[in-house]
């Protein structure tokens, strides 16, 4: 159980920054590589997950499980995966009606990063939530839970940068990073339904 | 206005650096200029006659322009004369695009071979701007305009607002970093979208590194063949695609009597600039229906896979 949730927080990580980096690819055919897309790019993200930290912490008061911790996991995969589908049209409704890219690529991260982003933002709270069982120990678990899902996100960082762009187009990436979530929310809920595994 | 560095606080370093810098390049060069934009470094500096610019001091071969002071019309590097060898195809442009100003060399040779022509430059680094202004004699006027823009976004409005070129001239790629945005499929498109009926589009591109396959393989697929105009004084190689809007069967096959009608037009004009327009017009004939030199079967870079600084630093 430790475990997973370890691996669950690691793989979180891992496809938050491989999505923020895919976001420079996605935005720069209609607002450039500037060095505002990625402030707008990274802006977004922040406040996402900040957000995120915020709305997971909340939810993780009332009655916290793992099966709760995987449906999280499930509807980033299902928010995350649209911007296969939308993100041109969004961007050339966005670039017809904005007109300074700095506001374009504002408005389009919004619109295309702000959903995924704040429901894996969730994924940090709960997870120390689901793992501290004392309160001395509490530093310890968040302190551990930091390292593996920070872990989690300079791999996913590094992967993409180096390799991923260099094998696969961007959608392929989009597509692998909604299986790795649908994936682990799927393992997360066999482990639920196995009372000999939980606490 | 222009910020000139405060004196450097560690001399030590700097004198050794200047040291091996000196001896590394023949003659000695003066830094007139060093500025670090939001996007790149930038070193003006004078060696000998020449005034060049760099974007980078690492390597010598970073010169993206230089003037020569006792001549500031001659162009010093070839990849220059090569891309005015458009001219041969599209003697008369009424307007033109260049993507990436550099020092300002290419606008400023166009607006004078061409005094009615308008010439529009998109450069997306205004640090690059004041410097072609301030060391290389780059001005602006009514018929010779600077967009500080992304090229990606400026060629989307420029469609939007039905604005069509007869010249297209895309310089935006030094040696050390490629806007991937603008090595693709669809940017391409989008740039021959913009060309009139018979518009010719010509870009300066890279001879060396693996990129050159993909470079090659993307312009292959987005305009069906090009004229592959490489020479061995020069690391550049140029590409030239007569007619860039018409489907490769539709374009009229080059013609020796046009484009010796074309060099004899434009032999006044360009003259002081020197460069060899008969000469080049047997090279462009040669170089039509010349089979490919790069390895077709590489993928074309797209807006979904182009890792173009990743297979450069390979």
């Amino acid at each position: 159980m430790v475990l997973l949730i370890h691996i669950l927080a690691f793989c979180g990580g891992f496809v938050i920054m491989s999505m923020e980096l895919l976001g420079g690819r996605i935005l720069a055919p209609y607002f450039g590589s500037g060095v505002y897309v990625w402030g707008s790019i990274i802006t977004v993200f922040m406040l996402s997950l900040s957000l995120g930290y915020l709305l997971g912490g909340r939810l993780s008061v009332n009655n916290p499980s793992l099966q709760r911790f995987a449906a999280i996991f499930a509807l980033g995969a299902v928010l995350l995966y649209p911007l296969i589908l939308f993100a041109e049209p969004v961007m050339e409704f966005i670039f017809l009606r904005i007109e300074d890219p700095r506001y374009g690529s504002l408005m389009a991260s919004a619109f295309l990063f702000i959903l995924p982003t704040v429901i894996l933002g969730m994924i940090s709270p709960y997870s120390v939530r689901l793992l501290v069982t004392k309160v001395e120990e509490s530093g310890q678990v968040a302190g551990t839970l930091y390292f593996v899902s920070t872990l989690g996100s300079a791999i996913g960082t590094l992967m993409t940068s180096f390799y991923f762009i260099l094998w696969f187009e961007v959608n392929t990436v989009l597509t692998l990073l909604t299986v790795v979530l649908l994936m682990v929310a799927g393992v997360a809920m066999l482990a639920a339904r196995r009372p000999s595994e939980s606490r | 206005m222009h910020r000139t560095r405060p004196a450097p606080r560690c001399w030590i370093g700097t004198t050794f650096a200047l040291l091996a810098f000196t001896l590394s390049i023949p003659g000695y060069a003066k830094v007139l200029h060093e500025e670090r934009s939001v996007y790149t470094r930038i070193i003006v500096e004078d060696e000998r006659n020449l005034r060049c610019l760099k974007f980078t001091l690492v390597r010598e071969n970073s010169r993206q322009t230089c003037m020569d002071r006792n001549n500031p019309q001659r162009l010093v590097f070839d990849y220059a004369k090569m891309t005015l060898s458009a001219l041969l195809l599209k003697p008369d442009p009424k307007r033109i695009l260049i993507i990436g100003l550099g020092g300002g060399t290419l606008p400023m040779a166009l607006r004078d071979i061409l005094p009615s022509t308008v010439i529009d430059t998109v450069e997306i680094d205004e640090a690059v701007v004041r410097v072609a202004k301030r060391f290389f004699d780059f001005a602006e006027d009514d018929q010779n305009r600077v967009y500080v823009q992304d090229a990606r976004v400026f060629g989307k409005r420029a469609a939007l607002r039905g604005e069509q070129y007869d010249l297209i001239i895309l310089d935006a790629f030094d040696g050390e970093y490629i806007p991937e945005h603008l090595m693709t499929i669809e940017f391409l498109g989008e740039m021959r979208d913009l060309l009139s009926d018979d518009g010719v589009l010509v870009a300066n591109t890279f001879a060396s590194s693996k990129l050159y396959d993909y470079e090659s393989a993307t312009y292959a697929e987005a305009f069906g063949g090009f004229l592959n105009f490489r020479l061995p004084t020069s690391g550049n190689r140029v590409i030239l695609v007569p007619q860039a809007k018409l489907h490769i069967d539709a374009r009229t096959p080059l013609d020796r009597k046009n484009l010796r009608a074309n060099a004899d037009a434009l032999e006044v004009p360009m003259a002081p600039y020197d460069i060899p327009l008969k000469r080049y017009v047997g090279t462009l004939l040669s170089l039509s229906g010349q089979k490919p030199d790069w390895n077709s079967r590489i993928r074309p870079l797209t807006d979904q896979f182009s890792p173009a600084n990743v297979l450069q630093s390979q």
